[in-house]
C-alpha cells in the first residue's frame, strides 16, 4: 500500500477563503464532495500545480510537490488530470491524443497502450478525429490519455458533469473497472452523490472552502453529525460477497458484516464482491420478529444513534447483528412510529429492507 | 511585346524581398505574438499599439522615420559603417528592414489572435501530460494556431509585395537593388509607357487575387478539418 496523500492548503478565493487539510489514502477512490462553488476544483488544481495556493503543502508518496518555498511545476508532477470537458487536442487523432503523454522510454510496470484501449473500449475509435466522437467517447479518450502518461495519482474534475445521462451511464462502468483493475489512487471531484456512491471508497466533504468531514464512505454516510444524513436520499454503501446463488428462484445471497441479503438474480459468481447501496427510506424497523412477508430481507440490528430531520422524521443509525458491531445501516422513520415503537439508542431491533441497489462488481 | 530585362529584375527583386521579409517576420512575429497573447505585463498594451502603428500611419511618415534611422547619421548608418557602407537606406537590406516594420502587424495580429483563441486549457492539458512549456509550445500551441500562421505569412508576403510609399522613401529607384514592381509601374506611368504599366498592373492584380483566394481556401479547408 502506498503512503497517503497529504494536503494542506490556504488561499483567498475572493468569495471565500480556502483552508483545507486532509489525507487521502494511497489507493482507491477518494471523492471530494460538496456543492458547486465550494472550492473542490481549486483544491484539485492545487494538487496538480495548475493553481498555486498562497500557503500549501502537497505531499504524495512522501514526495513534496509543494511545501514552504518549493513548488514543483505541473509537468514535473506524475499526475493524470481529467477535466470536466474532455479537452482533446484537435490537431491529433485519437491515437495521437492517447500517446501524447506516454514516456519516451517505457518502464516494465507501465500500463501498455493495448490494455488502456481494451479497458476503455477504444479499439474502434483509434484512428478517428476527436471532432467525430460523441461526448462520452471523448471523455473515455481523455481518461485513457491521462492513464497512459503513467501517473502515480489520477485527478478527475467532475468528469461526467458535462455529459448527458446516456453518456454518464456509458462511462460509469468504465470508471468502476478502472477502480478495480488499477492500484492507482484517484481523487474524484463531484457534486453528484450517485457518482460518489458508485465509485468512492473514501470521502472528503467540502463546504465553503472548508473540510467538514473526511473518512471511509460508510463511516461518513452514517455519521449523525454530518449533513449527508439529512439528504432526502440518504443511504449507505457497502461491499458484499456473493455466498450462494439460487437459479430456480433467480436469487442471489450476499453476505456483509453482520447479516445476509437476498437479492434478485444478477451476473456474478460465488465469492465475488459487489457494491450495494441501501437507501434510508427503504429500511423499516420492527421491535419483534416480523411475520413472513413479501419483503425478503429481515435482519437483526442495534440502534446506535439517531438524528431528527426538519420534517418530523428521524434517521436512525443501525449496526447490523445482535450486538450492532456489523455494517452501518440507515433507516428513515417518522417521529410518530419512532415514539409508538418506543425506539431508543442501544435497542436491538429487526430491520426490513425493501430494496437493495447493486452498484456493480468489485 | 518584349518586356525589358529590368522588369524581370524588378519581379525577381519583389519576390525576393517579400519572401525574405516573410521569413524574418515569422521569426520575429511568433515570439512577439506569443508574448502579446499570454503576458499580463503592463507593457503589452504599449508594445501592441506600437506593432499596430503601421496600420494607421501614412507610409511616408513611416518611411521618413526609417530614413532617419537607416540613413548615414542614424544608427543604421553607424551599423552599415561596420562593413564599409555609408548608409542602410537605398539598399536592399534597408528595404527588408522597412518591409519588416511595415508588415509586422499583418503577421503578428493573426498569430496573436490564434494564440489567444487557444485559451488556457490545451496548454494546461499538455502540462498535466508532462510536456515542458517549450514542448507545449511546439507540440500544441503552434499546430493548433496553424491557420493563424498561414494567414499571417500570406498577408505579410502580399503586403510586402504591394508596398510603395515606404520603398519610395527609403529605397529610391535602383534597378536590381531597390526597384520593386510597384515602383517600376510608377516609373512607366511617369514616362508614359502605358503598355508596360498595363502589363505589370494586370500581373499584380492577378497575383493579389490568387493570394486572397488562397487565404480563404486555406481557411475553409482548415475549418472543415476542425469539424
Amino acid at each position: 500500500m502506498r503512503p497517503p496523500i497529504r494536503i494542506r492548503l490556504k488561499d483567498d478565493l475572493g468569495r471565500f477563503s480556502l483552508d483545507v487539510r486532509f489525507e487521502a489514502p494511497g489507493r482507491g477512490v477518494t471523492a471530494l464532495f460538496g456543492p458547486s462553488g465550494s472550492g473542490k476544483t481549486t483544491i484539485l488544481r492545487c494538487i496538480a500545480g495548475l493553481h498555486r495556493a498562497k500557503l500549501g503543502e502537497v505531499i504524495v508518496e512522501d514526495w513534496p510537490w509543494q511545501v514552504d518555498g518549493l513548488f514543483r511545476p505541473v509537468h514535473e508532477r506524475p499526475i493524470g488530470y481529467v477535466f470536466q470537458e474532455a479537452s482533446l487536442f484537435a490537431h491529433l487523432n485519437v491515437r495521437g491524443n492517447l500517446t501524447f503523454g506516454m514516456p519516451a522510454v517505457a518502464q516494465p510496470d507501465d500500463l501498455p497502450l493495448d490494455e488502456v484501449v481494451q479497458l476503455l473500449g477504444l479499439a474502434n475509435l483509434i484512428d478517428r478525429n476527436p471532432a467525430s466522437l460523441s461526448g462520452g467517447e471523448r471523455q473515455r479518450v481523455a481518461i485513457g490519455r491521462a492513464l497512459l502518461s503513467q501517473p502515480r495519482l489520477l485527478l478527475m474534475d467532475e468528469p461526467l458533469a458535462a455529459l448527458d445521462q446516456a453518456s454518464r451511464d456509458e462511462i460509469l462502468p468504465f470508471l468502476e473497472r478502472l477502480h478495480d483493475r488499477l492500484s492507482l489512487p484517484i481523487i474524484y471531484v463531484t457534486h453528484d452523490m450517485r457518482e460518489v456512491e458508485r465509485l468512492a471508497d473514501h470521502i472528503v466533504l467540502i463546504e465553503q472552502g472548508r473540510v467538514i468531514a473526511a473518512g471511509p464512505m460508510a463511516q461518513v454516510q452514517s455519521d449523525p453529525q454530518l449533513p449527508l444524513m439529512k439528504l432526502r436520499d440518504a443511504s449507505v454503501t457497502m461491499l458484499a460477497r456473493i455466498i450462494a446463488r439460487d437459479r430456480s428462484y433467480g436469487l442471489t445471497t450476499l453476505a456483509v458484516d453482520g447479516g445476509t441479503f437476498l437479492v434478485p438474480m444478477m451476473q456474478g459468481e460465488v465469492d465475488e464482491y459487489h457494491r450495494l447501496r441501501i437507501a434510508a427510506s427503504d429500511v423499516s424497523l420492527a421491535r419483534e420478529q416480523p411475520n413472513p412477508s413479501t419483503i425478503a430481507n429481515n435482519l437483526r440490528a442495534r440502534i446506535l444513534d439517531l438524528r431528527h430531520t426538519d420534517d418530523h422524521q428521524i434517521v436512525v443509525v443501525l449496526g447490523l447483528g445482535e450486538a450492532g458491531f456489523g455494517e452501518r445501516l440507515l433507516a428513515r422513520v417518522t417521529r410518530h412510529s419512532f415514539d409508538e415503537l418506543q425506539l431508543a439508542k442501544g435497542l436491538s431491533v429487526f430491520v426490513q429492507i425493501k430494496s437493495v441497489a447493486l452498484m456493480g462488481a468489485r | 511585346m518584349n518586356l525589358a530585362p529590368d522588369i524581370w529584375l524588378s519581379l525577381w527583386l519583389t519576390i525576393k524581398l517579400a519572401a525574405l521579409s516573410t521569413v524574418i517576420l515569422l521569426l520575429i512575429g511568433t515570439p512577439l505574438a506569443w508574448w502579446l497573447a499570454r503576458s499580463r505585463h503592463m507593457a503589452v498594451d504599449i508594445v501592441g499599439s506600437l506593432v499596430a502603428m503601421p496600420l494607421v500611419l501614412p507610409p511616408t511618415v513611416l518611411g521618413f522615420y526609417l530614413l532617419m534611422i537607416l540613413g548615414p547619421n542614424g544608427p543604421g548608418g553607424l551599423l552599415a559603417g561596420l562593413w564599409g557602407q555609408r548608409t542602410l537606406a537605398f539598399s536592399f537590406t534597408g528595404l527588408v528592414i522597412g518591409s519588416v516594420v511595415y508588415s509586422l502587424p499583418f503577421v503578428v495580429q493573426p498569430i496573436r489572435n490564434a494564440f489567444v483563441a487557444l485559451g488556457e486549457r490545451p496548454l494546461e492539458v499538455a502540462a498535466t501530460l508532462r510536456a515542458t512549456p517549450w514542448q507545449s509550445f511546439w507540440r500544441v500551441a503552434v499546430p493548433l494556431a496553424r491557420p493563424g500562421f498561414l494567414t499571417g505569412a500570406i498577408l505579410g508576403f502580399a503586403h510586402t509585395m504591394g508596398e510603395f510609399g515606404v520603398v519610395l522613401m527609403i529605397g529610391g529607384n535602383i534597378p536590381g537593388e531597390t526597384k520593386v514592381l510597384s515602383v517600376a509601374i510608377y516609373d512607366f506611368v511617369e514616362t508614359a509607357q502605358w503598355a508596360q504599366a498595363h502589363l505589370l498592373s494586370a500581373l499584380m492584380v492577378v497575383l493579389a487575387l490568387a493570394i486572397i483566394l488562397s487565404v480563404s481556401l486555406i481557411e475553409k479547408r482548415i475549418g472543415r478539418q476542425a469539424l
